[in-house]
């Protein structure tokens, strides 16, 4: 069954093209003339692992404190200026790297990518937009990690999972250390890495590789190369000698819930074809209802409500795969192990099934195909690979490589990475069971409407 | 420092951008030899088709008692269908890479299917099959109540949605609006195979079917595929009329605790229906207020200003028999009444002043500019094309929005802004721990 791997072949009908400023900038143009609208990238690889010791949160925050100004653009104008251009934009931040867009009309790309030149080197900061901010920074961890037992888990897995990676310490920062950030601190990290020769400019859209090419040279290809080589030397894991366990008992966790990480390379770290092999080995063990680990624990045992899994693949250094699932009522976590533990052991000893590799394929080939609907997509697509180091040519042959992976290669990463100790199992206890105030009865509800 | 030529400050003031004044997008009225009715943009650029439709009725048409039907029957619809059982239905569903998605909204029923057309055929009967003859065996049924069990599980921990269900509770009692979508602990596990049935039987039907298709297809072909999906079903829908809602207003804050750091508060009016002559100024109003990002009055007053939350913002729902216009801010415990004196502050300054000339041209830079931004990508011109068809707002809606966005006035958005916002008439949900009790002017009155 591979049709959706033949029309997968009939996509990428313009050529993506790539070149390099004087300064260094690498520029990958991905012309798509359906509707009059452009999306515009920069990605600077540099991320949460390329902070120095102590200063965690410090990649992010000073992602944050980009959107302030700059000598032409006054303090708070940026987005208001993308805005009234009609555009939106936005950026984000990884371990790995920190990336800026805005989506735009095709006659303001001229404006956006002017901006963009503009804030990666002349960023100017006050002491009172980096106080402010630092609070923002402070309560969106209190959204992200610190209001949910399940984010708050997750970030303590990280941290047992890379004993020494700097992936072990959270994107956004451990709170001590966000208090103490400083205007200084921002600065350093942005003299040390924003610069040409260490982002890449993605336009997508409505545009032709010439005015793309004459607009970058305009505006980023003014920026002098930093000079000193930018290098990301970070520490290596060593060898893990135990698997770990790490328990959170929580009143608002729910349901028991159990996870599963493993260590495993992502597609910048991996040898040739191990990570499309991994890519295809998560998504039969734990995709949807069609996967392993859903028939297993959800259809035939009964013991979970739920039940999937992931590959983050994206890393520079190291990937990871996760296995999850959410307790039935009446099940414990032990029950939930057991059966995590069973479907590991099943992948590892007698691998997947043709059928399976097939269902898979088509599916994951096509994901390629849907994403070529969206410019934004689509950027993001060649962002992430191109960012940890791969070439166009490394995303554009993705189907076909996929199409060579075999029911051998899965078991053989199964067997690999699949390994006790280059894991860590998560456990949340729903403990002491907490009773709120969804439905009838509003059980903890107090002070009703204090007036 | 690097020189960069013209002033960067002069570019905030360019004429509206050329998306803005349309793109030439062709829009087809399909109609089946059935009589089934689409609307269609071909795109014959990447091999897929994207499909959006909807039937009205959507989650108020959930009995009394068996709140959480609708969604029930949206997570059941790849759980087998005519011969197949779930999982013969949904390893068919991953081997054609076919998606399909189901989606209960308050008013209406929202499918959602894409394809690559290599796979069409086989792609629309199973969305037929799924429609027309789904299964609800007892073990699927088993299964997927304890997942939505499961989610409410964690949904009663989750504050921002405690919030919102304890607001729509307050506002809209007994209406089914202030019913909860997901259904209740109670309501769900007494839910049937036969509920799941009586409800796609009533709800399901041609007379209240809307569709938008773009993609790797033609009219002709559009049109034998829409009889073959939609043909099966019965032509008339059973609806249960449902009242016309007149929300309930504060002012009157309810705080629900829960043990977490960082409290959620969600607060709100009535709104501006759909076809009210107010709607577009209306918003207008509401990116100046909180729609527009950082481009908002709360954003800039509560995030930039003062460094009190990550996210602050306001909507507005223009249900079919009840509009409400409803904002949330999430903020450390000590914070919560400072942010919400700074959001009242901010309401009432706006209905007594109006915003500045330069924040009404701003908006209506953003709201016109971007509009071409929706169309990007096939599912996105499908769902703006159902969105318009759902709303009755005609055929010719893309070319006329703009005008009508540029046609506001200060006097129109001034007008609206009293009429709307009413920072002594705010009914507020909390959840979290906030350290001062949520004090408010006067007793809740009925609205």
């Amino acid at each position: 069954m591979s049709v959706a791997a033949v029309a997968a072949e009939e996509v990428v009908p313009e050529r993506v093209s790539e070149f390099t400023l004087a300064n260094g900038l690498d520029v990958v143009v991905i012309p798509d003339h359906r509707a009059p609208v452009v999306t515009q990238m920069v990605w600077y690889k540099a991320g949460a692992a390329d902070e120095p010791p102590g200063s965690s949160g410090i990649a992010h925050f000073l992602e944050h404190l980009m959107f302030k100004g700059t000598d032409k653009i006054p303090t708070g104008q940026f987005s208001k200026i993308i805005a009234r251009n009609g555009g939106e934009d936005n950026a984000f931040t990884n371990h790995d790297v920190t990336a800026y867009f805005q989506r735009v009309a095709r006659d303001r790309l001229a404006t956006v990518m002017e901006m963009e030149a503009d804030r990666m080197v002349n960023l100017r900061l006050t002491p009172e937009d980096v106080k402010t901010e630092r609070d923002v920074i402070l309560e969106e961890r209190r959204s992200r990690v610190d209001n949910d037992p399940g984010s708050i888990l997750q970030e303590q897995m990280m941290a047992a999972l890379y004993r020494n990676h700097p992936y072990g310490i959270p994107i956004i920062g451990w709170e001590h250390e966000m208090e103490e950030l400083t205007r200084e601190d921002a600065l350093s990290f942005y003299h040390r890495f924003y610069a040409p020769e260490n982002a890449i400019l993605i336009v997508a859209g409505d545009v032709e590789t010439d005015e793309v090419r004459a607009l970058a040279e305009k505006t980023f290809g003014k920026i002098p190369r930093h000079g000193e080589h930018v290098k990301r030397v970070r520490p290596q894991e060593p060898e893990h000698d135990a698997a770990v366990t790490v328990t959170l008992e929580d009143a608002r966790a729910g349901r028991t819930t159990v996870q599963r990480y493993y260590i495993a390379p992502s597609y910048a770290s991996a040898k040739p074809g191990e990570a499309e092999a991994i890519d295809l080995l998560m998504r039969i063990a734990a995709h949807g209802a069609t996967s392993r680990i859903y028939k297993r624990l959800v259809v035939e045992q009964k013991v979970a409500a739920s039940a999937g899994g992931w590959y983050t693949d994206s890393g520079l250094d190291s990937g990871r795969v996760g296995f999850y699932a959410i307790a039935g009522a009446a099940h414990t976590d032990e029950d939930l192990e057991r059966a995590i533990d069973g479907v590991i052991a099943e992948l590892r000893e007698t691998g997947v099934t043709q059928d399976e590799l097939n269902r898979a394929r088509a599916s994951q080939v096509a994901e390629f195909v849907y994403n070529s609907d969206s410019i934004s997509r689509m950027a993001r697509q060649y962002g992430w690979r191109l960012a940890a180091g791969m070439s166009v040519e490394d995303v554009e042959e993705w189907p076909d490589r996929l199409k060579q992976v075999t029911v051998d290669d899965i078991r053989a990463v199964a067997r690999k990475y699949l390994v006790e100790n280059d894991s860590v199992t998560g456990i949340l206890k729903p403990v002491p069971e907490y009773t709120s105030s969804i439905g009838n009865k509003p059980a903890q509800a107090a002070g009703n409407g204090k007036s | 420092m690097v020189r960069l030529g013209a002033s960067l400050a002069a570019l905030a003031l360019l004429a509206t951008p050329a998306a803005a004044k349309g793109s030439g997008m062709k829009i087809q009225e399909v109609t089946s030899p059935g009589g089934i009715r689409a609307w269609l943009v071909e795109s014959h650029a990447n091999p897929l088709i994207a499909m959006r439709f909807a039937f009205r009725g959507g989650a108020s048409q959930d009995e009394p008692g068996k709140d959480g039907v609708a969604y029930f029957v949206t997570a059941m619809m790849d759980e087998g269908a005519g011969d197949l059982d779930s999982t013969a239905f949904q390893e068919r569903e991953q081997a054609l890479a076919m998606r399909m998605d189901f989606d209960a909204g308050r008013d209406v029923m929202l499918g959602s299917l894409q394809t690559l057309t290599a796979n069409k055929d086989e792609v629309f009967d199973l969305l037929r099959l799924a429609m027309a003859k789904p299964r609800f065996d007892e073990d699927a049924l088993a299964r997927v109540r304890a997942q939505i069990l499961a989610g409410l599980k964690f949904d009663e921990n989750d504050p921002e949605t405690v919030a919102s269900i304890a607001w729509d509770k307050l506002a809209f009692h007994d209406h089914p609006y202030g019913r909860p979508v997901k259904g209740t602990m109670q309501s769900v596990s007494a839910i049937t195979a036969d509920d799941l049935h009586n409800y796609v039987r009533r709800v399901f039907a041609r007379d209240k079917l809307v569709i938008s298709v773009v993609g790797d297809i033609d009219a002709e072909e559009l049109g034998k595929a829409l009889d073959k999906i939609f043909g099966d079903l019965p032509e008339k829908s059973e609806l249960a009329p449902v009242a016309d809602a007149n929300p309930t207003l504060g002012p009157r804050r309810e705080v629900i605790v829960m043990d977490v750091p960082q409290s959620v508060a969600q607060f709100g009016l009535r709104g501006v229906s759909r076809h009210d002559n107010d709607f577009i100024p209306a918003y207008v109003l509401n990116y100046i207020v909180g729609g527009g990002g950082f481009s908002s009055r709360l954003m800039e007053e509560v995030r930039e200003k003062r460094g009190l939350a990550y996210s602050v913002y306001s909507n507005l729902y223009p249900y079919q028999h009840g509009a409400v216009f409803i904002g949330n801010v999430a903020t450390k415990n000590e914070a919560v009444a400072r942010s919400l004196t700074v959001i009242q502050d901010e309401l009432g300054r706006l209905a007594d002043e109006g915003p500045s000339q330069a924040e009404l041209d701003s908006a209506k830079a953003y709201l016109t500019g971007a509009y071409a931004l929706r169309f990007e990508s096939s599912t996105s011109i499908a769902s703006q094309l159902l969105w318009i068809q759902i709303e009755d707002l005609g055929i010719d809606y893309v070319k006329k929005r703009n005008a009508l966005v540029e046609a506001v006035t200060m006097d129109d958005v001034k007008r609206v802004a009293k009429r709307l916002l009413a920072p002594d008439r705010l009914l507020t949900t909390i959840v979290g721990k906030p350290v001062e009790p949520a004090a408010v002017a006067g007793q809740g009155a009925p609205g």
